[in-house]
């Protein structure tokens, strides 16, 4: 039987005082039991932080920077509590990271929506939020939460924002007409050979593909077809890019002129005076960011902390930092001036306007997909 | 003195218990990790990540039958063993120099060498977009001279991937090979001038022959690490370009399946393992750990 280091001492010390161990013996094993308690210091110094510290994993770059200027400062500020962050470029190497360590390590990952939630309930890593403790998910939109108590009726994520993503272009080379005018087919344009680039990304590949072959991308028949415009895609691309800085930077310095790209990171490249054109064409993806709260994390802290991130106050500033629209219903509150300009906005907050990845259909043909998509994106 | 007595400075017990602690990091860190990963070879992937420790073949003879991965893995022994001969002919000269120069401040050359590691590799991989994009050096200057109309395409490319690992492996070939010249008896040089020969054919005779164990030992070094990296396809390659690391990273990372990451990851191992055995067993290791050394 296991039994605490206190524990041990008050016995030690209760032995010695009943005369059953000598001295020398009491403080050769005192000090044995002290040297022990030195030793696992480090993981119960672990446990002990928890209370003091909140660790957040997210995307890095304009986004990251906007949510720690926004709503972290202002939280530890608030509360004392730390937050300590990581990020990523591609929310599978968190997973992987995830796998590898224990329950605690990772607590609230900037997840991609449903997709990604699924992945984290198939792999048990998942936790279960008191909504009670978020009293502002009164104001989320109805319709982003739904998706994700369809797959856990007690949800461990909450949503945060929405995007697109939709075609971005170097307007130096193609000008708006021409780009609302061709849409999707830009990206197939041989016109602009080794001069498109594309999100690394199955999903977003295989979506593209899909619109560009004439098919539902939630309900895709003929997925040889789809296979054969990824190909094609990608015989035109100059570079797959695989994170938001990337594709700011092929897009600034003029290595790509057309791409498919994150609406939130080409408004910075327009803030920052690059001349980048975007648009959303029919049936553009859209997808949602959550917070998800993770197995072993200190619940009511993390709790705690996606609450104030959902202060109306502090998602406006967030969202206006990083360009991506909030889950915040506009009906219920006003979002502000320049919320409503930005890309991808749904003033209805019906969501009815956007087109998301139906969650089931492309978890049942992920694992086969990536594989695929790897093997294209390789020359196969 | 008291604390040595009984002890010899040869004395085997003592050599065992200084390497002690080493081959205990090496079983901890080494041994047990890739024994846990041959093990996971055999479980089955289930879903992006989950895998159950049911055993299965499904893994190897995947590997074993898909022509896939055997293209990538030919492609990857392709482009070290290009890399390494590349800088095996480059690397030899500025070594040579380093060694023969009596130039007083030596260390000053030796150190310069050793520069490029104080930057950050990744840092210094990303440097390449600088140079070879689009809106790189080169293409600017030519543009600008009018030498080309367009700019040329040398970014994403599998010779930017070779340029990068270039970058990156020179200065462990040039090392290898200087203290393989370094440990040349330059009497036999001169003996061999004496006897009559030209300084040309003092070279292709004593020289050359007696440094080569060092150049072995470079080229086996360049190899194995070339074969074995993926930030530098990544960055600088397109997706063609990618060698049999990325494939790994991608099962594991991307698709999430550690089942089929693990066994691709212990190919690569063997197979590099394998070369390194032959040259162990024909030049002998000793000069490689003389040349880190170094």
């Amino acid at each position: 039987m296991k039994i605490s280091t206190t524990k041990r001492l008050e016995r030690l010390n209760e032995r010695y005082g009943n005369g059953d161990i000598s001295r020398r013996s009491f403080l050769t094993l005192t000090a044995a039991a002290a040297a022990s308690v030195g030793l696992s210091t480090p993981w119960i110094g672990r446990a002990l932080a928890a209370a003091t510290e909140v660790r957040f994993d997210g995307w890095g770059g304009v986004v990251q920077e906007a949510i720690d200027k926004y709503a972290f400062q202002a939280y530890t500020q608030k509360t004392g509590i730390k937050v300590v962050q990581g990020t990523f470029g591609d929310e599978d190497e968190i997973i992987t990271k995830i796998k590898t360590s224990k329950p605690g390590d990772f607590q609230v990952i900037h997840s991609s929506g449903v997709n990604y939630y699924i992945k984290y309930v198939n792999a048990g890593v998942n936790s279960e939020i008191n909504e009670a403790n978020i009293p502002n998910m009164a104001n989320v939109l109805a319709p982003m939460i739904e998706p994700f108590r369809k797959i856990t009726p007690k949800i461990s994520a909450v949503p945060y924002d929405y995007g697109t993503t939709g075609i971005a272009y170097n307007n130096k080379v193609i000008s708006d007409d021409e780009a609302k005018e061709k849409g999707v087919g830009l990206l197939f344009d041989k016109k602009y050979a080794g001069k498109v680039g594309g999100y690394s990304d199955m999903t977003t590949r295989v979506w593209y593909a899909a619109l560009q072959s004439g098919q539902d991308p939630n309900n895709i028949q003929d997925m040889d077809a789809v296979w054969a415009k990824v190909r094609e895609n990608r015989d035109l691309a100059k570079k797959f890019w695989s994170s938001g800085a990337e594709l700011m930077d092929l897009l600034s310095k003029g290595e790509i002129v057309v791409t498919d790209a994150w609406s939130g990171r080409v408004a910075a490249l327009q803030q920052q005076g690059h001349p980048i054109g975007y648009i959303d064409p029919k049936g553009s993806y859209a997808w949602m960011e959550d917070m998800l709260v993770l197995k072993g994390s200190p619940m009511p802290e993390c709790e705690e902390l996606i609450n104030f991130m959902l202060e109306p106050a502090t998602s406006i500033a967030v969202a206006e930092g990083q360009n991506y629209p909030p889950s915040l219903d506009p009906t219920k509150v006003k979002l502000g001036d320049k919320i409503p300009t930005l890309p991808a906005f749904d003033p209805t907050g019906s969501m009815k306007a956007l087109t998301f990845a139906d969650p089931v259909y492309w978890a049942t043909n992920e694992d086969a997909w990536n594989k695929q998509w790897d093997r294209i994106s390789k020359g196969a | 003195m008291g604390m040595t007595k009984g002890w010899k400075l040869y004395d085997p017990r003592l050599a065992w218990m200084l390497v002690a602690p080493v081959l205990l990091l090496l079983l901890l860190f080494l041994l047990l990790p890739i024994a846990v990963m041959g093990v996971y070879t055999f479980f089955t992937f289930v879903t992006a990540g989950v895998e159950t420790s049911a055993l299965t073949f499904a893994n190897w003879k995947e590997f074993l039958t898909d022509s896939y991965y055997h293209g990538f893995l030919l492609k990857t022994v392709r482009v070290g063993a290009m890399t390494a001969i590349i800088c095996a002919v480059l690397g030899y000269f500025p070594a040579y120099f380093i060694w023969a120069t009596t130039f007083r401040h030596k260390w000053l050359l030796l150190l310069l060498l050793i520069v490029p590691f104080w930057i950050s590799f990744t840092i210094r991989t990303f440097s390449w977009i600088h140079i070879l994009g689009e809106q790189g050096i080169i293409n600017v200057t030519l543009l600008k001279l009018g030498l080309i109309d367009q700019p040329l395409q040398m970014l994403y490319t599998e010779g930017a991937v070779i340029m990068g690992l270039l970058h990156f492996l020179l200065p462990y070939m040039i090392l290898n090979v200087y203290v393989s010249l370094e440990s040349i008896d330059r009497t036999l040089i001169s003996a061999a001038r004496s006897m009559g020969c030209t300084s040309a054919q003092a070279f292709r005779e004593v020289t050359l022959p007696l440094s080569l164990p060092g150049l072995g030992a470079g080229l086996l070094l360049c190899f194995v690490l070339a074969a074995g990296s993926y930030v530098t396809p990544q960055l600088l390659g397109s997706g063609r370009d990618a060698l049999f690391g990325n494939l790994i990273y991608d099962t594991i990372m991307g698709q999430l399946n550690w089942p089929m990451g693990a066994t691709l990851s212990i190919v690569l191992f063997v197979v590099l393992g394998c070369f390194a055995a032959a040259y162990t067993r024909y030049m002998g290791m000793s000069q490689i750990v003389k040349g880190l050394g170094g």
